[in-house]
């Protein structure tokens, strides 16, 4: 238990020690976004009834952070330690893959949940927000955060080169977060645009998570969060056999 | 390798050494055969095994995250110990680290943050410690300070394993060393043993005339004008030698006589004698 507590604390420290960059900067730009979409949508956009567009945006922008930030986490941590080499200490150390991939999940996850809340309460002064069931609120966010966690550890693990973590952030992470429906519902989207949107696990998280504020949502919350709990149980098995093989950690 | 021994790793560069340490750490997987620490498999029972050793790894490698305190906390947690301070503060302190405890390891000179690699691979007390290369890049001070230490605790029982290019040093600390070239083992046995087997001596004179007189046993190395290096067999030989000079009425200038040390032994193994 020492070892894998270690290990988790040691990753918390590392983002903690950072933490205008790694938390008081993700929420500034979460700000951003809630300033200039909201003035450019407001009163223009409304997608479900009674709920204002701010107040509609607000939750998808913290699922977001959340997500992101999750991802980074585990991601940059991992290919920085490759990079300098620091990782031996871990790798020298009698650690088990289960213990590692734990450690490096689980302070994903808890810096995930940090930027949210940050989002959360920073944004929660502007904006009217309900929250009609805060367990989906919690369930989401744990479960999302673990899933991005999982695959910032796989692509920390498969790439050499930061550019290579940066392609994978851009080219995947990203549109699949802006496509998820973080700024408007699904619905309003034409039905090719909406099945396909349904085939991008981020959009059960944001919806789901959604739901949580207003109790409502375009897809079944129950549904969301089974298929997200699917995507985070394939992701972790991967993940695991991977860290157990020592692929790129022992050669 | 046997229990409390000091032993040397030597070869030339890509001979291996740095491959077998890290499947002795788990850090790489041996294709074929197996090894264990202290019976215990470094592959099925690789946490009683990683348990037994510290490893001092050849790159100068730290996390600039933290001070050199908690780095070597983290890494005592790694290996499963809460608390354990007063043995961090003994080794900083044996390793004139002290003042450096709070020191973020990024400001650190590169002795510094080698020696905090050392502590590292001490935090959990490990019977057996691995040194790939200490010395390299390591000022003289530094070096002297390291060797002591590393003396102490190999008196104190634990075993030593150095891998070293300066043959010098494993000449000075091995009880028992092994030759690797090409991934195998060329020569293993003690350091006097080895040192033994090639009783040859090189003699140096420097006479008063440019050619050696005929009868000198030995062989010759290198004639440059009145200086010779011949390489004798044994200092019977040398006795030969000196009557035979004396006898050809031929007057020393200079002269030395070099006993056998390990480079002579490793270049002969290593096949690249001259």
């Amino acid at each position: 238990m020492t070892r894998f507590a270690t290990l988790w604390h040691k990753e918390l420290l590392r983002f903690f020690k950072v933490s205008v960059q790694t938390v008081a900067a993700p929420v500034l730009t979460a700000l951003l976004y809630l300033v200039i979409f909201g003035h450019a949508l407001e009163g223009r956009l409304q997608v479900y009834e009674g709920v204002r567009y701010t107040s509609f945006l607000v939750p998808g922008l913290v699922m977001m952070s959340v997500l992101q930030n999750a991802f980074a986490n585990s991601s940059s941590s991992l290919i920085q330690s490759k990079i300098t080499g620091n990782i031996v200490f871990v790798l020298l150390a009698p650690i088990s893959y289960l213990e590692f991939f734990a450690a490096y999940v689980l302070a994903a996850v808890v810096r995930g949940v940090v930027v949210g809340a940050g989002v959360l309460l920073v944004t929660v002064w502007f904006v009217e927000l309900r929250l009609e069931a805060p367990v989906w609120v919690l369930a989401f966010a744990l479960l999302g955060a673990a899933l991005l966690g999982t695959l910032g550890l796989i692509a920390g693990l498969l790439s050499d080169k930061i550019d290579q973590l940066a392609a994978f952030q851009n080219f995947v992470i990203m549109p699949l977060t802006f496509l998820s429906g973080v700024f408007y519902s699904i619905h309003s989207l034409p039905p090719f645009w909406q099945r396909l949107s349904h085939a991008n696990p981020f959009f059960y998280m944001v919806d789901g998570f959604r739901y949580g504020f207003f109790g409502v949502s375009d897809f079944p919350p129950v549904a969301s969060l089974a298929i997200v709990a699917a995507f985070l149980l394939v992701v972790s098995f991967v993940n695991l056999a991977l860290v157990k093989s020592g692929y790129k950690l022992r050669s | 390798m046997r229990e409390g021994e000091f032993f040397g790793l030597l070869g030339p560069d890509g001979a291996g050494k740095t491959t077998l340490i890290s499947i002795i750490a788990g850090l790489n997987r041996a294709d074929a055969g197996s090894v264990s620490v202290h019976g215990h498999d470094v592959v099925s029972d690789f946490r009683q095994a990683r348990q037994q050793l510290g490893v001092v790894p050849q790159e100068l490698v730290f996390d600039p995250f933290f001070t050199v305190r908690e780095t070597l906390r983290l890494q005592a947690g790694y290996y499963g110990l809460r608390r354990n301070d007063a043995w961090i503060d003994e080794v900083m302190h044996h390793l004139d680290l002290s003042a450096k405890a709070d020191a973020n390891m990024r400001s650190l000179s590169g002795g510094m943050k080698r020696r905090v690699l050392v502590a590292q691979a001490l935090v959990h007390k490990p019977p057996v410690i691995v040194l790939d290369e200490p010395t390299a890049g390591v000022d003289v001070e530094l070096r002297q300070g390291l060797w002591q230490f590393v003396r102490r605790l190999n008196r104190d029982g634990h075993s030593i394993v150095l891998t070293t290019h300066y043959l010098e040093e494993a000449e000075a600390h091995c009880q028992r060393i092994a030759m690797l070239k090409d991934g195998r083992i060329v020569a293993l046995d003690t350091t006097r043993n080895l040192l033994g087997s090639f009783s040859g001596l090189e003699f140096r004179v420097h006479l008063d005339r440019e050619s050696l007189p005929a009868g000198v046993p030995g062989r010759v190395i290198e004639a440059d004008g009145g200086q010779f290096r011949l390489r004798l067999a044994n200092h019977l030989e040398l006795e030969a030698a000196l009557a035979r000079l004396r006898e050809a009425g031929a007057s020393i200038r200079e002269m030395e006589v070099h006993p056998p040390d390990l480079e002579e032994v490793f270049l002969r193994l290593t096949g690249r004698a001259s």
